[in-house]
């Protein structure tokens, strides 16, 4: 199944790994935020409608 | 023709993407995982570089996606600077990060590659030299945005510098057509069948670059969506502190 890189093999798998690892990354940290941020404002919001 | 303007709105907006952001994610996994998959395992080794050649499903689509993005801020920092909608000035900072990360990936997939084919890392051709300096660009953008407490300075200044930086976005993508020193090679794909890569490389590649395009458009609509929410609570919490102080 795994392609036959011969002497390449390492700068190839290393791009691959960096690569999906560094933008793997980005999705978490983005989605992540995304839901803390939005869950963050639904809470001060709630609080201000019922004050009001 | 519904004026574009009316997305300036953060509420249209959030509504607006909201709709289009399933069909986007979708398809960039499918694109992604199909290109990815399809250039790994599936391509022959090139004649000239062997198994290296499958390095370009990366690091082409990821340089695309950095220079692009840069250009994207360029133009919604124009809209900020020329017609002050905030989404507008939002959309431009959340794209810088990903854009960060586009770049650094680009630059390291060309290393890369790089030292088995030109023996060395890297080298200050042109193209690499143009491209790091985009790199430091984006650094220096987001790092304006936090060094500033006043959003509106923050995106004024921020957007003086992302027209600067166009310079160097530019010289990114022509850096090959304006040197001829260098050793970075010139463009992969061009529309004469002649100079084009083989089709066995070029399809695989055209569905990485789609793949990567729509990721970058997900994480630009999900972050536009933090960065106003952000800005939201920070309203709140000083009318809530405002009210405090009367009472």
């Amino acid at each position: 199944m795994i392609p036959d890189l011969g002497k390449h093999a390492l700068p190839i798998l290393t791009s691959y790994g960096v690569s999906l690892a560094l933008i793997g990354i980005l999705i978490w940290i983005s989605i992540w935020r995304f839901n803390s941020v939005r869950h963050q404002l639904e809470e001060i919001e709630s609080k201000v409608k019922s004050r009001v | 023709m519904a004026s574009i303007w009316r997305y300036a709105n953060p509420k249209v907006f959030i509504d607006a993407s909201n709709k289009v952001l399933p069909w986007v994610w979708g398809i960039a996994a499918i694109c992604l995982v199909v290109g990815l998959i399809w250039g790994f395992f599936f391509t022959p080794d090139d004649f000239r570089q062997g198994a290296t050649v499958k390095i370009i499903f990366l690091h082409v689509p990821s340089a695309l996606v950095a220079i692009n993005a840069w250009l994207m801020m360029l133009v919604a920092s124009l809209v900020w600077l020329i017609r002050r909608h905030h989404v507008s000035a939002l959309a431009a900072k959340a794209a810088a990060p990903v854009g960060v990360v586009m770049t650094l990936v680009a630059l390291a997939t060309g290393a890369l590659w790089g030292q088995p084919m030109w023996g060395t890392w890297w080298v200050w051709d042109p193209r690499l030299t143009s491209f790091l300096i985009l790199f430091l660009f984006y650094l220096g953008y987001i790092a304006l945005w936090q060094a500033l407490e006043d959003d509106e300075t923050a995106a004024d200044l921020t957007s003086i510098l992302c027209l600067v930086g166009s310079v160097f976005a530019i010289l990114s993508r022509y850096a090959v057509l304006f040197w001829n020193q260098g050793l970075h090679q010139g463009a992969s794909l061009s529309l004469d069948r002649e100079e084009n890569i083989n089709d066995v490389f070029f399809h695989p590649l055209v569905i990485t670059m789609v793949g990567f395009t729509m990721l970058f458009l997900a994480l630009v609509l999900i972050r536009t969506q933090t960065e106003i929410r952000t800005r939201r609570i920070k309203a709140l919490m000083i009318r809530e502190r405002a009210q405090e102080v009367q009472a």
